[in-house]
């Protein structure tokens, strides 16, 4: 494997409002075909404006201001409108984060599970349809047939985001961003949705970007992990190497910070102040700047 | 992705209020206006250069000053009795503003105690006000005004009489719905639970919160009754035709429309530019006063 | 909509109108004046007086005379209009046509001029187009109709005179219609000529009623829309490869249009209250240009009988909205 499916160099973004602030600092990024990457920080720390720029959706608050994104060997920031356009949702798609407002409440499963295999693909409305039924089956859901005649709201919150993971390989993809697909979920319903993202990925040899906030959930499904704070990689490398070093400050917070699966009831710790500060005078932040824009 | 800015009830200082309305340009623009109108209903009789009554036959359908065929004086021109349409339509002022000021006042305190009553004590207070409100809107307003100016006789005391009659349940709705949903929020229960009664939260606490609210819809009543003083002189129930009043110079001006299209023109552009300033002070209003639009 | 709630909807429907029955019935008895000394000759006689009053009931109590008021209403007899001395029902058939059809004109203008920019204006959105649209739309929603109405007098009637400025139907358009919905027969038969007539008559009022309606839509449908095109779902089908249009009307729509239709409903109402005075000023022969003059007649069994047919009419049009919003909506229409 010589060309890297995508590589982000030194990408710089700021904020249009709160004055110019860094929002993302040299961030740099590589992603073999068929890797699962976690993108991990705390909210604001720039993990989503990572990801809603490779999918071209940054708000307009956000400004990039340096880099590149390149998506097999091609600048993505660089790309005509219509080539751009093109590649998204075939070869790059995305889960969402919360699967009660990812599906629109007026119209069937079968609607939206097709209009991207009759879009992207040019398939007819038949032939998506069978393709549609397939995924259902792949992505265990029992009674497809009765599923795409549905409306979303007669699903479970579960049930729906097995349709958007569905509906995110349906046009075979190279690259899926998976956008905090399990905030929204049970913690029971999580581990479930962690393990058919993962089996669907490697049956379709696709590469994830898994954006999340959860130590845990990269322990469980990521081959390698990307650290940002503040805007900044402070930490990139194998899950298993990452975990089990815990050589940063930084590292040992959030795990600490994450929720105890085994211990419910427990809530989340604090991150220390202190060790924030450790971290700031390492990154070389001032005290004042080191809150970012919120995601 | 969410907005988590919570609505507050946010406490208000009276000093302040003032400076705020002066940053809203409509508020400035929309009531300079009308301060002038106002001037100039005070100040017509100085202001008009001819009597609004005097009739001359000799110098009927005149045109305005800057068309062919003008007499000097006749700035505006002149009706088919030879009257002068400027003099006539700086008095009309007087008429729109008497009936604006009482007919909104009326109604005003009309509907809002009513609404306070049904939105604060509900029960049946409610369910009799509410289906009086009903039966109401059952009615076209403006058949239901002419029929009221019939039923009263005509004259001003008459068009105003009918507009309260009417209106009362625009304030009404409005101020009940805006005192349940004031009764809902923290600040009542907190007061309750200090020990204010009813009575004195409904006064102390509600009140001067649907104020606002209360400001901008007097606003707007001001300009749904000149227009409605208009619409009983344009059908002639308002007052008799010798008296200057907008609505009987459009009705004039509609009679006589191919001969002199000014005697239509000059009462319509008052009209237009009055109720569009009262609209827009309501809405400024609206927009200036709320505690949580404020910031 | 289940079944339960409808009945109640029609059982307060029933109690609203026999409200406005009793308002209208009250309202007429303290007309000044005697409406039977205006129905008869200046010569009558005393007894001529009892006679008429006893054939219309008058002699009678306040309730006596709102009973038989009521019974006669109930069978549809509505009696008799003192000014043209003519059935008030058969007045009322001849009349209500046409303003239904200018209503239905200026609804359906109203909704498509109102969807079109509203959908028009969340496409324009942060555009320097958008301030503009937003300026023009304030304007129609400050001014009413009555303004309008007037303004598109001097416009098209005066300055520029294209279209025909009072009236339904130019005399010299040839047709015998044999009902009284002029338009809608014209339609059927394709009768072009007498269709391009009505229209040019219709055009000015329908556009006085509808541009505010136009305007109201605009506001309520477009900041909808701007909040439904915020959801992850329009992300998603935009990354799918949607057009800008296609995401508004496909994904978009649907979910925003139900306070819209809500509404639309409730402006129906104002805007049929609004033909009274666009009727008078175009001179259109609807039911609101006969009933301003019956109210300057004194009128009383004609007044009544319009005041009852718009209120009639007020309730059936809240009903109808609040099926068609739940027949819309997909988790009642598919729970």
């Amino acid at each position: 494997m010589s060309q890297p499916l995508l590589s982000i160099e030194a990408l710089s973004a700021i904020s249009t409002r709160d004055g110019g602030q860094p929002v993302l600092r040299d961030v740099d990024l590589t992603l073999k075909r068929g890797e699962v990457r976690g993108l991990v920080g705390e909210s604001g720390a720039g993990k989503s404006t990572v990801a809603k720029a490779v999918l071209g959706i940054l708000p307009s608050t956000v400004k990039l201001t340096g880099g590149w994104v390149r998506f097999e060997g091609q600048d993505l920031m660089q790309m005509k409108r219509a080539a751009f356009s093109a590649l998204l949702g075939r070869d790059i798609t995305l889960i969402p984060q919360d699967p009660q407002t990812a599906l629109n409440p007026a119209r069937s499963i079968e609607a939206q599970l097709t209009d991207g295999l009759r879009l992207k693909l040019g398939l007819s409305r038949t032939a998506a349809r069978a393709r549609a039924l397939e995924l259902m089956d792949e992505v265990q859901i029992r009674d497809p047939a009765r599923v795409l005649a549905a409306y979303p709201h007669q699903l479970s919150g579960g049930m729906r985001q097995r349709i958007l993971i569905a509906a995110a390989f349906a046009p075979e993809p190279k690259l899926v961003v998976a956008d905090e697909p399990t905030t929204a979920l049970d913690v029971t319903v999580q581990k479930e949705i962690l393990r058919l993202i993962r089996r669907m990925q490697e049956a379709h040899g696709t590469a994830v970007i898994f954006v999340t906030h959860d130590l845990g959930v990269v322990a469980k499904i990521c081959d390698s992990v990307t650290l940002l704070y503040a805007g900044k990689v402070i930490e990139d490398g194998p899950t298993a190497r990452l975990l089990n070093a815990l050589r940063h400050a930084y590292t040992r917070a959030l795990l600490s910070a994450g929720p105890r699966y085994d211990r419910p009831d427990a809530g989340l710790e604090p991150v220390p102040e202190a060790v924030f500060a450790q971290l700031r005078a390492e990154i070389g932040l001032s005290q004042s700047n080191s809150e970012g824009p919120r995601s | 992705m969410a907005d988590l800015s919570l609505p507050l009830a946010v406490p208000r200082h009276r000093g302040k209020t003032l400076r705020v309305l002066l940053t809203e340009p409509r508020v400035v623009l929309a009531g300079g206006f009308l301060a002038l109108l106002l001037l100039v209903a005070l100040f017509a009789p100085a202001l008009a250069p001819k009597d609004p009554l005097e009739q001359d036959l000799m110098l009927g359908t005149l045109p305005p000053a800057w068309l062919e065929g003008a007499e000097p004086g006749f700035l505006l021109g002149t009706d088919d009795l030879g009257r002068d349409v400027l003099s006539r339509a700086l008095y009309g002022t007087r008429i729109a503003l008497t009936v604006a000021v009482t007919a909104a006042g009326l109604s005003a305190l009309i509907g809002t105690a009513l609404g306070l009553a049904a939105g604060w004590y509900g029960g049946w207070a409610d369910r009799i006000i509410s289906r009086m409100v009903d039966i109401w809107m059952a009615f076209p307003p403006v058949l239901l005004s002419v029929l009221l100016v019939a039923v009263l006789g005509s004259g001003l005391h008459s068009v105003i009489a009918a507009i309260v009659i009417i209106d009362w349940t625009r304030f009404c709705r409005v101020i009940r719905a805006e005192t349940i949903n004031q009764a809902g929020l923290d600040y009542v229960t907190a007061a309750r639970a200090i020990g204010f009664s009813r009575r004195q939260i409904l006064f102390k606490e509600i009140l001067p919160n649907v104020a606002p609210v209360l400001a901008a819809l007097i606003s707007l009543e001001m300009g749904i009754a000149v227009i409605v003083e208009a619409i009983l002189s344009f059908v002639g129930l308002s007052l008799s035709s010798d008296t200057p009043t907008w609505g009987g110079m459009i009705a004039q001006g509609r009679q006589m429309i191919h001969q002199g299209w000014w005697v239509l023109v000059v009462p319509l552009l008052a009209l237009f530019a009055t109720v569009l300033a009262f609209n827009q002070l309501g809405n400024g209003l609206r927009v200036a006063l709320d505690p949580v639009m404020r910031r | 909509m289940a079944v339960s709630p409808l009945i109640t909807r029609l059982g307060l429907a029933l109690v609203t109108l026999f409200g406005v029955a009793v308002i209208v019935f009250c309202l007429l008895r303290v007309v000044p004046g005697d409406p039977v000394a205006m129905m008869i000759s200046p010569s009558a006689t005393p007894a001529d007086i009892a006679a008429l009053k006893a054939r219309y009931g008058l002699d009678l109590g306040l309730g006596a005379q709102f009973m038989l008021w009521l019974g006669a209403v109930a069978r549809g007899d509505f009696g008799t209009s003192i000014s043209l001395r003519r059935d008030v029902l058969e007045l009322i058939g001849e009349r209500l046509p046409a303003t239904l059809e200018l209503a239905f004109a200026a609804l359906v203008f109203g909704i498509l001029a109102g969807g079109m920019l509203a959908i028009f204006g969340t496409l324009c959105r942060r555009t320097p187009l958008e301030p503009v649209l937003d300026f023009l739309n304030g304007l129609f929603l400050a001014v009413p109709d009555f303004v309008w109405a007037l303004a598109l007098v001097l416009l098209f009637g005066v300055f520029l005179p294209v279209l025909p400025i009072s009236g339904r139907l130019d005399p010299s358009v040839p047709v015998a219609f044999a009902t009284p919905f002029y338009l809608l027969e014209s339609l059927a038969r394709l009768n072009l000529a007498a269709v391009g007539d009505l229209l040019a008559h219709m055009a000015m009022p329908v556009l006085a009623l509808g541009l505010p309606l136009a305007a109201i839509i605009v506001r309520t449908l477009k900041e909808a829309l701007i909040e439904a095109m915020l959801q992850d779902y329009v992300l998603l089908a935009r990354l799918k490869g949607m057009s800008p249009l296609r995401l508004v009307v496909q994904e978009a729509l649907r979910n925003a249009v139900g306070p819209t239709l809500t509404l639309t409903g409730v402006q129906f109402t104002f805007m049929i209250g609004g033909t009274v005075i666009v009727e008078r000023i175009f001179a259109y022969p609807g039911l609101g240009n006969m009933a301003i003059d019956a109210v300057i007649n004194r009128d009383l069994p004609l007044i009544q009988g319009i005041v009852l047919t718009f209120g009639a009419l007020f309730i059936a049009i809240n009903i109808a909205t609040d099926l068609i919003a739940a027949l819309l909506n997909p988790r009642q229409a598919h729970g």
